[in-house]
């Protein structure tokens, strides 16, 4: 038995790919926040006065809270005032103009990290926006989309562009209040993604941005903001790696939602930061604030995540079903591995009628890992009949490891109905051996139990994402008969 | 062909064969019987490989290659086959990826094409006839709500996929009613041939009305205490497994 361990043991502890370094010009700020720092990145963005404003007020609000230390997580005190709040590839003008402007150092560190930005990914019918670092690097696709009226531009560019988009929505689904992080996030975000897909448009083309951190002792705070108006559907796939670092590395994202009556809205995650070594020694600690106000009638917004990397996740990608009839789902791979730990889950608060919510989570624990599930589920009175259902699954590679689920439920509105079931499973040394013993070696079993254990959440992802996440699992079953 | 000679094997320090010999020759139909607890799951476990049973004595080798150094999978790839007792349930991974995939590692491992997708179809589908099994069946997770007899069903169909050289089958009668017990044998009998052995493990006699060996042992005290032909089989269901307890086992 101690050999089949070991075994695992190795497949689970394989390197992390995509722990290369790029060397390219940056331009970094010190390191350090306060007001100062908070001004001259609106400045370097060069934003309109009321970007300033809404920064400064963030800023002020965040000095007031405190670190949130509910999370089942573990992790020395960060000192914000030792962490880079900007850094930029350093291009002849400010920012890139077209592809053609891009660092060639650059176009080659997405090469390799597998993302076409090149105009052939029009193939693969995705259209890309690359963040490296705190700046948005590349977005392609932007002509196409502009002729059925879908803006697909760097946050940074809206801030100009379409200021009254900007100044109605930014904030307006995760307030500046809402939560340390997210306060930090509003106060210093650097860039993002912006999108918004006018009345009765479907967006031709999938949306994508991938999100890379390079520099040393850098923050990357971005900054997402999707509007699906009346009528109108989009899906969205963000995907996020980081070169191997001793030290660890902040990341504070916000992404807000906002689906208008009728529109769909489907935001796909594959998260492969670097989770540290195999002794927990560097990785990215991220603390996202991911969520979604289906904010008109019969709406609907579903979050589909694979969270593989980062030292530690913390993260509850979350949908307020403000409207009547309106749809929020939520599915979830984490998987965590040597010293990872995460905190993940959702929450759904049901405020329209007959709103209906699912949320299926899959954690998947190795090594000394440590996984947690936290869901809120909220029946606000006079959501009439609304609906949720959880399924929070766990799997346990090993016996060091951990899987803990902390759901909540508040229901005030007596016909409202909420479902939860959990489990909890290990791979058996029975299942290996029954692999095993039909001809399938050690590995690929682990990586087949595992997908098998996934699949609910798996078949949500988009055909474009599918691919790169049975990679990252390690496995290669494609075109299954059934 | 396969040749067991005076294995010795501990569970957790307690020893459950003590010195078990038999010889499998190419083509032959084996029966082992014995009474719950001789080990006879033991026995094939050992002889697939897997881990938690310490052999500490003797010899097991298949062509005169030594097994004991070979892991589970390298025996499978050997064409040695495990039909279990209690196939177990993998949730979520779709039978016929399972069998795709088993199928084509032991290809590879022949150095032989893989099978793509429409290949495989083709080829699962007349081995479903052979077992009678239903179409459905193809897009369920591998035993994952299976009833007992549809899961002896599947060891026999993936039996028939795998085309073994040697198949052990451990209690492959255990939970079926007549009907589905004709089906299993029936299906046995079909994947027969010259150069297939079969050790067929059973603690009841009914089996091998069906599937009729060439050779039955008897395993008692971790041993193999009486060999014969099929009309040992006859003797133990009239007498039952009582008179062995009688019998001081030979040392
Ligand atoms: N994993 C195990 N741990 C401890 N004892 C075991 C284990 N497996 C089998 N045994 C013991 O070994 C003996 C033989 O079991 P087994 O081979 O399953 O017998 P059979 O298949 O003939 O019923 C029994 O006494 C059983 O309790
Ligand atoms: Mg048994």
């Amino acid at each position: 038995m101690a050999t089949e361990s070991e075994e695992i043991d190795r497949y689970i502890s394989r390197e992390y790919e995509h722990g290369f370094v790029t060397d390219i010009e940056q331009d970094t700020f010190p390191p350090g926040l306060d007001e100062s720092v908070v001004r001259a990145i609106s400045a370097k963005k060069n934003e309109p006065e009321f970007m300033l404003e809404w920064r400064l007020e963030a800023f002020k609000i965040w000095q007031q809270m405190d670190v949130p230390e509910w999370a089942h997580v573990h992790y020395p005190d960060i000192d914000f005032n030792s962490i880079s709040y900007f850094s930029s590839p350093k291009a002849d003008s400010d920012k890139p103009q077209s592809l053609a402007d891009v660092d060639p150092e650059l176009l080659e560190t997405y090469e390799k990290l597998g993302i076409p930005l090149h105009e052939r990914a029009a193939l693969a019918g995705v259209a890309v926006d690359a963040v490296f670092d705190s700046v948005s690097v590349a977005t392609t696709f932007k002509d196409k989309l502009a002729e059925v009226g879908v803006i697909f531009c760097p946050l940074s560019e809206a801030v100009h562009d379409h200021p009254e988009l900007v100044k109605k929505y930014l904030g307006s689904v995760v307030p500046l209040a809402d939560n340390f992080y997210s306060a930090l996030n509003a106060a210093v975000f650097s860039d993002g993604s912006f999108v918004y897909i006018p009345k009765g448009v479907r967006c031709p083309m999938e949306l994508s941005t991938y999100f890379r951190i390079n520099a040393l002792n850098t923050g990357q705070f971005e900054r997402t903001l999707i509007i699906a108006d009346e009528g109108s559907h989009v899906s969205y796939l963000e995907g996020c790696t980081a070169p191997m670092r001793d030290e660890n590395q902040l990341h504070a994202a916000v992404v807000e939602l906002v689906a208008m009556d009728d529109a769909q809205i489907k935001y796909s995650t594959v998260q492969n930061w670097y989770p540290g070594d195999k002794d927990g020694k560097g990785g990215i600690y991220n603390f996202v604030t991911k969520r979604g106000d289906c904010r008109g009638e019969r709406s609907k917004i579903s979050w589909t995540q694979v969270e593989t990397g980062s030292a530690i996740t913390w993260k509850y990608p979350s949908v307020v079903l403000t409207g009547d009839n309106s749809v929020g789902e939520f599915y979830s791979v984490a998987l965590t591995n040597n010293y990872q730990q995460a905190d993940t889950g959702s929450k759904m608060v049901h405020i329209g009628k007959n709103s209906r919510s699912t949320i299926i989570s899959k954690g998947i624990s190795a090594g000394k890992a440590e996984n947690a599930y936290r869901g809120l589920v909220k029946m606000l009175r006079g959501a009439n009949g609304a609906r949720n259902y959880t399924q929070c699954d766990s799997l346990l590679i090993g016996s060091q490891c951990g899987a803990h689920t902390f759901p909540y439920v508040e229901v005030q509105e007596p016909t409202a109905q909420v479902e939860h079931e959990a489990t909890t499973s290990k791979i058996g040394d029975d299942q290996l051996f029954y692999c095993r013993q039909r001809g399938i070696a050690e590995e690929e079993a682990v990586s087949m139990i595992v997908n098998g254990f996934c699949k609910e959440v798996f078949t949500e992802l988009p055909m474009e994402f599918a691919v790169e996440v049975q990679r990252l699992l390690g496995v290669s079953l494609e075109g299954s008969v059934g | 062909m396969l040749i067991v000679k005076d294995l010795k094997v501990e569970v957790e320090g307690k020893s459950i064969l003590k010195g078990l010999t038999m010889e499998v020759g190419a083509g032959e139909v084996h029966a082992i019987m014995g009474p719950n607890g001789s080990g006879k799951s033991t026995l094939s476990h050992v002889l697939s490989g897997r881990e938690g049973y310490e052999v500490v004595g003797g010899s097991i080798t298949l062509d005169g290659e030594d097994l004991l150094a070979l892991s589970p999978e390298e025996r499978a790839w050997k064409g040695l086959f495990l039909g279990f007792q209690y196939p177990v349930a993998i949730p979520g991974l779709n039978s016929s990826v399972f069998m795709r995939e088993a199928v084509n590692a032991q290809r590879r491992s022949r150095g032989e094409n893989e099978y793509d997708a429409m290949d495989f179809l083709a080829i699962a589908r007349e081995k479903m006839k052979l077992l009678k099994m239903d179409e459905s069946f193809m897009t369920r997770a591998v035993n994952d709500g299976f009833s007992g007899g549809e899961k002896k069903r599947n060891e026999i169909y993936q039996m028939a996929l795998l085309e073994p050289r040697l198949a052990i089958l451990d209690e492959i009668d255990s939970g079926l009613d007549i009907d589905a017990l004709r089906v299993v044998s029936d299906g046995i009998n079909k994947l027969r041939s010259a150069d297939r052995s079969l050790i067929m493990v059973t603690h009841y006699q009914r089996l091998l009305d069906y599937v009729v060996p060439d050779y039955v042992h008897v395993l008692s005290g971790g041993e193999i205490v009486r060999s014969g032909g099929r009309e040992l089989a006859l003797e133990l269901e009239s007498s039952g497994y009582g008179w062995l307890e009688k019998e001081p086992a030979a040392v």
